[in-house]
């Protein structure tokens, strides 16, 4: 018997099937309806048509930053490609493993301006970890392979395969081979920290006086939290969380003063200036924690561990670089911290706790609930009152996300789900979907604002379609918060196209879509009708609460000062 | 300061776009880029004469290693290397006088005249940048220059040290 021969699209699902997708989100065109027709014959995976290619890709980096497996889209090519831009670009500054399979124009037609044809591996240059042009229908298994392989090795990110319709069509056939176990000559990621370089860390953070753990994405995206516990409890060290790092320490655990930065808390920042020995696990020393570069931190001895030598000393100089992944790094310095048999200075550890808790018995994370209009932290705590801390929450970008990340301690890794690098508003549901799609038994909640959500708003009919019950509370302000707080603070309290005066009933909107909408603007009934929404299990709530809109995001940092130079509350310094 | 960068990466399609993107997306400086394949088809090797500060080279350095088909990246400048950059010139020589002059100067360069027209002469010459501008300037007293292309600097390092898979 001669070996089968198979079209290039029903490679693609052979590998994919090979690669153990479960499912992939997209939508069909021209140039990928081969692809379409192979999905349409096979059951090992589902497919998720979206209702616009930009939430496909942020379904699958929803589902990717709550599974850490590798998210999946399938795009036509041009505008199905193109609408997935922003979707790459959101999943290349988070370090979010993704596939993005396009469609592209035959071979021949390539260069010619034809229908539907945009060089999207060109458009994405900038923005992808890696992309590859398949020419050859033989070929498409293993770059598949490799795509998943590079997406998710090393410093995660998208990866971008264009295929041309001429060769996934029937005409062309050829053998399947596909090799999972990837190896490329040019392309071998550090795993192990140098040992002489983690001996110098080890040499430096146990000489502390006043070390402080400064911990990022990397260890959410390296399931490194257990780890990082770990090392905390044994040095008893004050440890912050990045935006992208919530989680990866408990939000309730006693050695945890808070996120950093700009909407960081007092206690963080102060730590970090006053701080002589920074460990730095698996961040970056983004723009939005260190302020001005300049005075940042300079008594402070910089550790710096991160899978990207490129993310090292890139904005901060680094005394002690040590490049690898952070877990297996983490379980390093443990070893080492045992070999050494560490033992705590317990009276330096003493008075920097007692420091430490000056700055924390200002309570900078803070607001004050009268009894007329709702303040948007009181809904965070209720939200995270009723859901007992457990739920996930996927957020926008706007003050309802910095909200989120002060009022919501989370426990666990990979419970919190937002754009922090890239900032993309219309992130935040279609995200949730894919949540949803992954647990769907739990709480799965769509933090949002009025002006974000309706970036992504037509996903509420994928979400009937699929069943994804997510819940989703918008803190619902009439404008634009955070450029409005921005107005307010930085440009005279000029609302330049920051108010939104035609906003949409979204109670009404939900149940067009066949969903519940529940409308709250009263204090005296947040708590009820809230609850209620998250009783509801079976249908997706949509929570529209009337916030005040004249609340700010604090405490919050002082352009172009220190990492501690801070806006306690209006008009109070730090 | 001035650095030269020899890269060995994966010859396939994109493979120079992507060095060239990302020097103008993280806005480093060209200041000439020389690519061809290596005696091995499945590899290229890159030629870039950039500048900056150390902290500046660092980066690109890191950034470019980065790059999933690179496969290896070195500075020559680090190290005792040879550098030549291709001049190819044509300059006008109308008269004995000029013609003389002409030929005077490129034998002093080690250049040769590779071409002749009625009224010009084209040259070939091969050297440093430093040589190469030495020999412009020279020449541009004596006659006019009607065109010159120059190739970008190639280089590779001094006795055992190679740049290979």
């Amino acid at each position: 018997m001669s070996t089968p021969l198979f079209t290039g699209a029903e490679m693609v699902v052979k590998a994919l099937s090979a690669l153990d997708v479960k499912y992939i989100f997209g939508y069909p065109g021209g140039s990928v309806l081969d692809i379409y027709d192979a999905i349409f014959q096979q059951n090992d995976f589902e497919h998720i048509l979206v209702r616009h290619e930009q939430a496909a890709t942020h379904m699958a980096d929803g589902y990717s930053r709550a599974t850490g497996e590798v998210g999946v889209v399938l795009a036509t090519s041009g505008p199905g490609a193109t609408n997935c831009v922003t979707g790459i670009a959101t999943a290349y500054m988070d370090s979010i493993p993704m596939v993005v399979l396009a469609g592209q124009v035959a071979t021949s037609l390539i260069g010619d301006d034809a229908f539907q044809e945009t060089d999207i591996v060109g458009c994405s240059r900038p923005i992808v970890k890696h992309s590859f042009n398949c020419r050859r229908v033989e070929d498409i298994p293993n770059i598949i392979a490799k795509a998943f392989y590079i997406a998710k090795s090393g410093r995660p990110g998208p990866v971008v395969v264009e295929l041309p319709k001429d060769i996934l069509i029937p005409e062309n056939k050829a053998k399947f081979h596909i090799e999972t176990n990837v190896k490329m000559r040019s392309y071998n990621p550090t795993k192990k920290g140098h040992p002489k370089q983690i001996k110098k860390a080890v040499q430096a953070i146990t000489k502390a006086k006043k070390l402080v753990i400064y911990s990022g994405g990397g260890i959410v995206l390296a399931n490194a939290s257990e780890l990082l516990t770990q090392l905390v409890e044994t040095l008893n060290a004050p440890c912050t969380n990045t935006l992208m790092g919530l989680g990866g320490l408990s939000g309730t655990h006693k050695n945890f003063i808070g996120m950093l930065g700009m909407h960081g808390s007092l206690e963080a920042n102060k730590a970090m200036a006053n701080a002589d020995v920074i460990l730095a696990l698996g961040a970056r020393f983004d723009d939005r924690v260190t302020n001005n570069v300049k005075k940042f931190c300079p008594n402070a001895t910089i550790v710096h561990v991160d899978i990207d030598p490129t993310s090292i000393s890139k904005t901060i100089n680094a005394h002690i670089p040590v490049v690898g992944l952070v877990d297996i790094v983490l379980q390093q310095i443990l070893d080492e911290l045992t070999e050494t048999q560490f033992s705590p200075d317990k009276t330096a550890l003493e008075q920097w706790w007692q420091e430490i808790n000056e700055w924390r018995a200002v309570d900078s994370v803070s607001y004050q609930q009268d009894d007329s209009k709702i303040k948007p932290q009181r809904v965070v705590e209720a939200m995270y009152k009723i859901t007992k801390g457990e739920a996930y929450v996927c957020s926008d970008v706007g003050q309802h996300q910095m909200f989120a990340a002060q009022y919501y301690p989370f426990a666990k890794p990979r419970q919190w789900i937002n754009s922090g690098g890239l900032g993309t508003m219309g992130f935040g549901l279609p995200a949730a979907m894919g949540v949803k799609l992954a647990f769907p038994d739990s709480h799965v909640i769509c933090i949002t604002g009025d002006g974000s959500i309706q970036m992504n708003i037509q996903e509420l009919s994928t979400c009937l379609q699929y069943n994804l019950p997510v819940v989703i509370v918008t803190l619902n302000n009439r404008s634009l918060g955070m450029v409005r707080q921005w107005q307010d603070m930085i440009y005279g309290g000029r609302h330049s196209s920051s108010y939104m005066e035609s906003i949409p009933d979204f109670v009404k909107l939900a149940e067009a879509y066949g969903h519940v909408g529940i409308k709250i603007d009263r204090l005296d009934e947040l708590d009820s009708k809230l609850t209620e929404a998250f009783e509801i299990k079976n249908r997706l709530v949509f929570v529209d609460i009337c916030v005040d809109e004249k609340e700010h995001v604090y405490p919050m940092q002082i352009k172009h000062g220190a990492v501690d130079d801070m806006w306690i509350k209006k008009g109070v310094k730090a | 300061m001035r650095r030269i960068l020899a890269i060995l990466l994966e010859n396939e399609p994109g493979s120079l776009s992507r060095i060239v993107g990302l020097f103008s997306q993280r806005a480093f400086n060209i200041e000439s880029l020389t690519v061809a394949p290596t005696e091995d088809e499945s590899l290229s090797r890159i030629t870039i004469a950039t500048k900056g500060d150390d902290k500046v080279l660092e980066q690109i350095v890191k950034q470019v290693n980065k790059l999933i088909d690179v496969i290896k990246i070195t500075d020559l400048t680090e190290r005792s290397h040879v550098e030549r950059e291709l001049l190819l010139i044509k300059v006008l020589a109308m008269n004995d006088k000029s013609r003389t002059e002409v030929k005077r100067i490129t034998d002093i360069f080690r250049g040769s005249i590779i071409d002749i027209g009625k009224q010009v002469y084209t040259i070939q010459l091969t050297g440093d940048a430093d040589k190469l501008n030495a020999f412009l300037k020279t020449l541009a007293h004596e006659t006019e220059i009607i065109e010159s292309v120059r190739s970008g600097c190639v280089g590779i390092a001094r006795g055992e040290k190679a740049l290979r898979v």
